[in-house]
């Protein structure tokens, strides 16, 4: 099985180790991974923002690197979301399909395409909690959400569940967007931090000494503001635990 | 066994004036015991300023900036946010409810005309007055003439969105005409000069010593007595002589059934069935979008309304008027006002959806956190960010930018609009038709350049320690850097990814 | 414009803009498949619950205890023949032909409501029962008689009564007049009544 690893943007530039630690554990699954050099973005930045025609370039790029594999995995549901749901500015071509239909979030593909029922290399014995970026939840439907009748269920959760040690902890509000949502932590800075601020307080207050999440970039936005407010909560990508990271 | 005449003297948050514990499913109460909060100046809404956009974010650090109102605010709309969770897991049918509800809308709004005639037909010949209105203007102008007809000074009316969408009011004052609403909530909107910052409960961004502040102002209470069960009192005795006295009544209208010709008002007070039993004049403002087919449709929407808004189950008050009572007379004014040009947007008419419960507005994160005025416009809120635009592109143009698009909205919505995808639709209608400020659509020409360009890409980003690696992407090119305000910027590790890689692995990918 | 001229204008303006899908309504399912088969229990749970109270009467039989509830406790209006008019007792019979306002210094009335809802807890009172639709709100309390074989399951199967379809004038009403519009906190009486108490009582035929 061929898989493109896609890092995006964030990842590279603020938190390598995750891109590093979602190689190797797709690796340890026997996965044949190529990181295309050639990779920027997803266009989620522009489209986000109302600018379509302006990702359409990005876009077409993004198809160039990672149409001829088998898989792209990436460890972010936020520009999966946008891979998946709302990659509309190029032509749809069989080619932007095969993309559009192939790309996952590791969590998913952990759990859906690779079907893992283990990490025996994996132990972490800390109090978690879990936060499900907006789109890898409502867009992607990696967890059963709040808001609707549906029997409960929580991908992460399972992969998270066999992991040696770990123990999870639920926050007041579990579902509650965290207020980073791309353009918006910069263009609307008071409310998006107040959000973050709000979800750093009741992480805290649920005693756990770690706070995961298959997104980076909403976790950096936590980590600000817990570290604005002086919390003490740590924050750490969900590749590091399941990839048997310890701390 | 007896009837307690008598209200309790006080009345702690946590429990009613009759004594019964509050944490009971009906009637919009909360179902914790909320702390005293207060007294803190009221933080007011957005400022408008004729048709520039307006600055939701000004407004909303405002409010973030009154911690007691914000604190309230954000624990009373969580709180009805969780009632109304708590009705869904009682329901066993909920999703094929909101499934259908959905379903009957659509097939409604593409038989309008079909269900407005048969409507018609029907109120006529229940002996109602059926008057058509194409905007605000005209809607006041009708209500004026009939006022005017039967030389009625004065009118009491219950809640209507669509009112506050044709500044009824204003034009009333205009005309002479004395307006008392009888919503307790938009009782006090009226009397602080303000507009509703909710579809459901108009003042549910003032605490209680706001309202004391205002009834001690226009209704001459003491000043001091900010106790819940006192304020209420205080307005009901001084709005009852004013429901006896009044010449006509109104009502807004909820739900129209074209079979049977009936309005369905949905009150948990009471007022609408006082102000439409008491005059001899019944007068009913009505968009055309509240059209359904049938009763059995109906039943499907008095399920949801409440259980949505406020997790009760029904409003005390589910009201149906067919037509006049002997020796009153009966008008409904359906009125437009933009609602047909919505029609025809075509990703944008399923909005007219909308049964005005608030669900989205309840759960949404930063609405909670910024209150309803923060908007500027009369709907606020998830549902307002993707109508208020069709009112006024340019006034309302930075809306759909006052959300996340975390999609929770869409998910309590009982009709199932697609709120978030459409605030994202909305956004690339305004891009796309220089609605949005300069600076952000040039930095986003810029971003989408670099980021198409892997070479000038990688280019921007060449040393551990460049300033540009300080900063993602969309902040780097603003210039503002807003994001250390409230945040910590994230620690630069030594290298990126694509260098980790490069170094360990090689152009070809095989490990070193 | 006149009204004529705006009603052909905003039929144009639908006809011109109506979305390309043409679905068919849906049926409405009754959904009662799971219903209680004890209404009475369910409805006077739901009852209390949306804040209104059943009137226990204690071993006498329902109308002896609507007169005891009743005695000494102001001036009352009656719109049920089990409740005569009394001026002696302040009893006050409602008549078609009174003016609503005449109602706003009753203490207690009393109504019969057409069936009752269990789903919800409602009652319904339709302009046949109140005789003057103010009786229903005017008052400061209400007492509601209810044949406890009128009750049905769910508000699906209230919308297939014909009370909707025959009167000019018809109410869910549940529980007293309530309102949390000041910082959630619940309050009974914020404009119609301050209480509502339902008497489980057979109709006469």
């Amino acid at each position: 099985m061929r898989v493109g690893l896609f890092v995006p943007c964030y990842v590279d530039a603020f938190h390598p180790e995750v891109g590093q630690a979602t190689l190797e554990l797709l690796e340890r699954f026997g996965c044949e991974v190529e990181y295309p050099f050639d990779q920027t973005c997803c266009g989620q930045p522009m489209t986000n923002t109302g600018c379509h025609k302006e990702s359409k370039a990005t876009e077409e790029l993004f198809v160039r690197n990672f149409k001829d594999y088998d898989y792209i995995v990436a460890p972010s549901g936020s520009c999966v979301n946008h891979i998946r749901n709302n990659f509309d500015a190029v032509a749809q071509t069989d080619d932007v399909k095969h993309v559009r239909e192939h790309t996952y979030e590791l969590v998913e593909f952990l759990h859906a395409v690779l079907k893992v029922d283990g990490f025996p290399w994996a132990e972490f014995p800390h109090k978690v909690a879990l936060h499900n970026n907006c789109n890898a939840l409502r867009g992607l439907n990696i967890a059963s959400m709040t808001e609707l009748r549906e029997k409960k269920f929580s991908k992460p959760r399972d992969l998270l569940g066999m992991v040696k040690g770990l123990e999870l902890v639920d926050i007041t509000r579990p579902d509650e967007c965290c207020g980073f949502g791309g353009t918006f932590s910069v263009f609307e800075e008071a409310t998006s931090a107040r959000m973050g601020q709000d979800k750093a307080r009741d992480q805290a207050k649920s005693g756990a000494e770690y706070v995961t999440s298959s997104d980076s970039s909403c976790m950096m936005h936590q980590e600000g503001c817990a570290k604005r407010l002086g919390l003490p909560t740590k924050y750490i990508h969900i590749s590091q635990i399941l990839n048997g990271e310890r701390v | 066994m007896s009837i307690d005449n008598q209200a309790a003297p006080t009345t702690p948050a946590g429990r009613t004036n009759d004594g019964a514990p509050a944490n009971l499913t009906h009637g919009a109460g909360a179902s914790v015991t909320m702390p005293a909060r207060g007294p803190e100046p009221q933080p007011r809404g957005a400022i408008i300023r004729g048709n520039r956009p307006i600055d939701q974010q000004e407004a909303a650090r405002r409010f973030m900036a009154a911690p007691e109102h914000l604190a309230m605010h954000d624990q009373r709309l969580w709180d009805l946010r969780q009632k109304r969770d708590g009705q869904k897991e009682i329901i066993e049918e909920w999703e094929d409810l909101r499934q259908l509800a959905s379903d009957i809308k659509t097939h409604t709004l593409t038989h309008l005309d079909t269900y407005l005639e048969q409507f018609e037909k029907n109120a006529i010949a229940n002996g109602v007055k059926v008057h058509w209105a194409k905007d605000a203007a005209e809607h006041n102008s009708i209500v004026a003439e009939i006022l005017r007809s039967k030389n009625a000074k004065s009118l009491i009316k219950s809640k209507s969105m669509l009112t506050e969408e044709c500044g009824f009011r204003e034009a009333m004052a205009e005309a002479g005409v004395q307006v008392v609403e009888t919503d307790l909530g938009e009782r006090i909107q009226q009397l602080d000069n303000e507009n509703p910052s909710h579809v459901v409960v108009p003042a549910v961004h003032k605490l209680r010593t706001d309202v004391a502040e205002v009834f001690a102002k226009t209704l001459g209470s003491d000043p001091n007595n900010s106790d819940v069960s006192y304020l209420t009192e205080q307005q009901r005795e001084h709005t009852r002589p004013l429901i006896l006295k009044a010449d006509a009544g109104m009502t807004g209208c909820n739900f129209a059934v074209a079979e049977t010709g009936s309005v369905v008002v949905c009150t948990n007070e009471g007022n609408a069935d006082l102000s439409a039993n008491t005059t001899g004049l019944h007068i009913v403002s009505m968009g055309i979008e509240k059209i359904i087919p049938n009763l059995n449709s109906l039943a499907v929407f008095v399920r949801m309304l409440s259980r949505s808004a406020l997790g009760s189950p029904i409003t005390q008050y589910t009201s149906h008027f067919r037509g006049p009572r002997r020796g009153a007379e009966m008008h409904i004014v359906i009125v437009d006002n933009g609602r047909t040009d919505r029609l025809g947007l075509e990703k944008f008419w399923t909005s007219l959806k909308c049964i005005r419960c608030g669900a989205c507005m309840n759960t949404c994160p930063v609405f909670r956190r910024s209150g309803g005025l923060s908007y500027g416009a009369t709907y606020a809120g998830p549902i307002g960010l993707i109508i208020d635009p069709t009112f006024n592109r340019h006034k309302y143009s930075t809306l759909p930018f006052s959300s996340t698009m975390n999609g929770s909205c869409t998910n309590v919505c009982p009709v199932k609009i697609n709120i978030h995808e459409q605030i994202a639709d909305w956004r690339q209608v305004l891009a796309e038709n220089h609605e949005i400020p300069a600076f952000k659509k040039s930095m986003m020409k810029a971003a989408g350049a670099l980021l198409a360009s892997p070479k000038l890409y990688r280019a921007s980003l060449p040393m551990a320690d460049s300033a540009l690696r300080h900063l993602p992407r969309f902040v780097l090119y603003n210039k503002l850097n807003t994001w250390t305000r409230g945040r910590e910027m994230p620690h630069v590790p030594k290298e990126t990814f694509h260098q980790w890689y490069k170094r360990t692995r090689g152009m070809d990918g095989k490990k070193k | 414009m006149s009204s004529t001229d705006s009603r052909a204008a905003i039929f144009a303006a639908i006809r011109a803009n109506r979305p390309k899908i043409q679905p068919p309504l849906p049926d409405v399912p009754l959904f009662d498949e799971k219903a209680l088969s004890d209404l009475v229990t369910a409805f006077s749970e739901m009852l209390v619950k949306m804040g209104g109270k059943v009137l226990d009467p204690q071993g006498q039989d329902p109308v002896s205890a609507l007169r005891a509830a009743v005695a000494g406790k102001g001036i009352i209006a009656t719109c049920v023949p089990e409740l005569h008019g009394d001026a002696s007792l302040q009893i006050r019979q409602i008549l078609p032909d009174m003016d609503p306002h005449s109602l706003a210094d009753v203490e207690i009335g009393v109504v019969r409501a057409a069936f009752g809802v269990a789903e919800t807890g409602s009652l319904c009172l339709t302009d046949d029962e109140l005789i003057v639709n103010t009786s229903g709100y005017l008052p400061q309390h209400l007492i509601v008689l209810l044949d406890p074989s009128q009750i049905v399951a769910n508000l699906h199967n209230a919308y297939r009564r014909p009370e909707l379809r025959e009167h000019k004038y018809a109410v869910f009403q549940t529980g007293p007049s309530a309102t949390a519009d000041i910082e959630g906190v619940l309050i009974h009486g914020a404009q119609g009544v301050r209480s509502l108490h339902v008497l489980f009582c057979p109709k006469q035929s």
